[in-house]
C-alpha cells in the first residue's frame, strides 16, 4: 500500500481535483486515479519530508480558528486602509519571536497561516536560532501579538504535528 | 426582479475590478522598487482572474472559468519566479 | 441576460451579495497597495484580494451555476484551493527578496531589529543539504 501510495493524502487530493476539473464518471475517475498514482511516485522521489499528522480534529478546529481570523483581520485591515496612510505608519511595526516548532510540515502550514491572514506578512525565518521575522500592520502591543501567535496557532500545529 | 438584482451587482463588480486593475497598474507604473512592480503585477492577475470569473457569469458560460485558471496559474508561476530572480539574480541596482 | 431571470429570488439575493462584497474587497486592496507609504505595508494590501476577495467571487458563481444548471458545480473550488495555496508562497519570496535588498540598500523603511537581524546558518535538517546529488 505505502509502496504504491507513498503520499496518500497526496493522492487523494489529485484524484478529486481531477474529478471536479472534469466530468464525475467512471472513466474519469480511473484516469485520475492513475494520474495521481504517477505523482505520488514522482513526488516520494524527491525525498520531502512526510507529515505525520497525529490529530485530524485538532487540524479541522484549527482551520476553523484561521478562518474566524481571516474574516476578523480582513475587517481590521480595511479599516486601515481607509483610515490613509498615517494609520498605517502609526500602527505597523516588524515583530521577532521564537518558535519551538521544528517540523519542517509544521513550519510551513504556520507560514502559510500567518501570510494567508491579512495584516501579517511572514518575512524571515532562521532555522538555526529558531527566530522569525514577521511584519505586522496592525500592532498593538508586541508580547500581546507574540502570546497571539505561540498560543493560538504554534501550540495547535504542535499537538497536531509533533 | 432577479435579473435586476444581479444585472445591478454584476455591473458594480466589472467596474470595481475594472477600477481594482488601474490602481494595480498605476502602482507598476509608480515602482518606485522592483518588488514594488512585481506585487502589483501579483494583485493585477488575481484582479483579472476574478473580473473574467465575473464576465463568465454574465454570460452564463462555464468556460470562461478555464481562463481564470490558467490566469491564476500563469501569476502564481510569474510571481514566483520574478521573486527568485529579486533574490538571487540581482543583489544591488 | 435570460439565464439571470431564471435564477430564484432566494438565489438571487446572496449572488449579489457575495459579487458585492468581493468586487469591494478586491478594490480596497488595490487601494491599498496604491495609498500604503512603505513596501512591508503594502505588502498586505493583496491578501484582502486574496482571501476573502476571491472567496466570495467563487462562492457566488458556484451558487450561480449550481442553481442554473440544478445540480452542484464545484470545480471554482479550485481555482479558491489554488489562490490560497500559492498566495503565501509568492508573498512570502516576495518579502523575503524585498528584506534583502532592502538591506543591501540600508533602505530607511528598515527598522534596527530588521536591519541587524543575521542568518546564523544553514538548516541542519534541510533535505537539499544532505540529500545525494543523483
Amino acid at each position: 500500500m505505502s509502496v504504491l501510495f507513498p503520499h496518500p493524502l497526496l493522492s487523494l487530493a489529485l484524484t478529486t481535483m481531477w474529478l471536479l476539473l472534469t466530468s464525475p464518471s467512471l472513466g474519469n475517475l480511473i484516469l485520475g486515479s492513475i494520474i495521481a498514482t504517477i505523482a505520488g511516485q514522482i513526488v516520494s522521489r524527491l525525498h520531502l519530508p512526510r507529515p505525520q499528522i497525529r490529530r485530524f480534529g485538532m487540524l479541522i478546529h484549527l482551520a476553523l480558528i484561521v478562518g474566524l481570523d481571516i474574516i476578523r483581520s480582513n475587517i481590521a485591515v480595511t479599516g486601515i486602509i481607509l483610515g490613509g496612510p498615517d494609520m498605517a505608519d502609526r500602527r505597523s511595526d516588524f515583530v521577532e519571536l521564537e518558535l519551538r516548532l521544528k517540523d519542517r510540515n509544521a513550519l510551513a502550514l504556520l507560514a502559510i497561516i500567518v501570510t494567508a491572514t491579512p495584516g501579517t506578512a511572514w518575512l524571515e525565518y532562521d532555522p538555526v536560532s529558531s527566530k522569525l521575522l514577521i511584519h505586522v500592520l496592525d500592532l498593538v502591543d508586541a508580547d500581546e501579538f507574540r502570546a497571539l501567535i505561540q498560543d493560538r496557532y504554534e501550540t495547535a500545529l504542535m499537538e497536531i504535528f509533533e | 426582479m432577479s435579473a435586476l438584482i444581479l444585472t445591478i451587482a454584476l455591473t458594480y463588480a466589472q467596474l470595481a475590478l475594472a477600477a481594482a486593475l488601474v490602481l494595480a497598474c498605476a502602482r507598476i507604473m509608480r515602482g518606485p522598487r522592483a518588488q514594488d512592480r512585481v506585487l502589483a503585477m501579483d494583485t493585477l492577475y488575481v484582479n483579472a482572474m476574478l473580473l473574467i470569473l465575473v464576465l463568465g457569469m454574465r454570460n452564463g458560460s462555464v468556460f470562461f472559468f478555464e481562463a481564470a485558471a490558467i490566469i491564476a496559474v500563469l501569476g502564481f508561476v510569474t510571481t514566483v519566479s520574478l521573486a527568485k530572480f529579486l533574490l538571487r539574480g540581482e543583489v544591488i541596482e | 441576460m435570460s439565464h439571470l431571470g431564471d435564477l430564484p429570488m432566494w438565489a438571487a439575493v446572496p449572488i449579489a451579495f457575495f459579487l458585492i462584497l468581493g468586487s469591494t474587497l478586491a478594490l480596497l486592496g488595490s487601494l491599498g497597495l496604491v495609498r500604503m507609504r512603505q513596501f512591508y505595508q503594502r505588502l498586505h494590501a493583496p491578501t484582502l484580494n486574496t482571501s476573502w476577495g476571491t472567496a466570495s467571487v467563487i462562492l457566488a458563481s458556484m451558487l450561480m451555476f449550481s442553481v442554473l444548471d440544478t445540480r452542484p458545480i464545484l470545480h471554482e473550488l479550485v481555482i479558491g484551493v489554488f489562490v490560497m495555496i500559492t498566495t503565501p508562497i509568492s508573498l512570502l519570496l516576495l518579502g523575503l527578496a524585498a528584506l534583502r535588498r532592502d538591506r543591501v540598500k540600508d533602505s530607511p523603511d528598515l527598522t534596527d531589529l530588521a536591519r541587524t537581524r543575521r542568518i546564523t546558518g544553514r538548516d541542519p535538517a534541510d533535505p537539499a543539504e544532505t540529500a545525494p546529488e543523483d
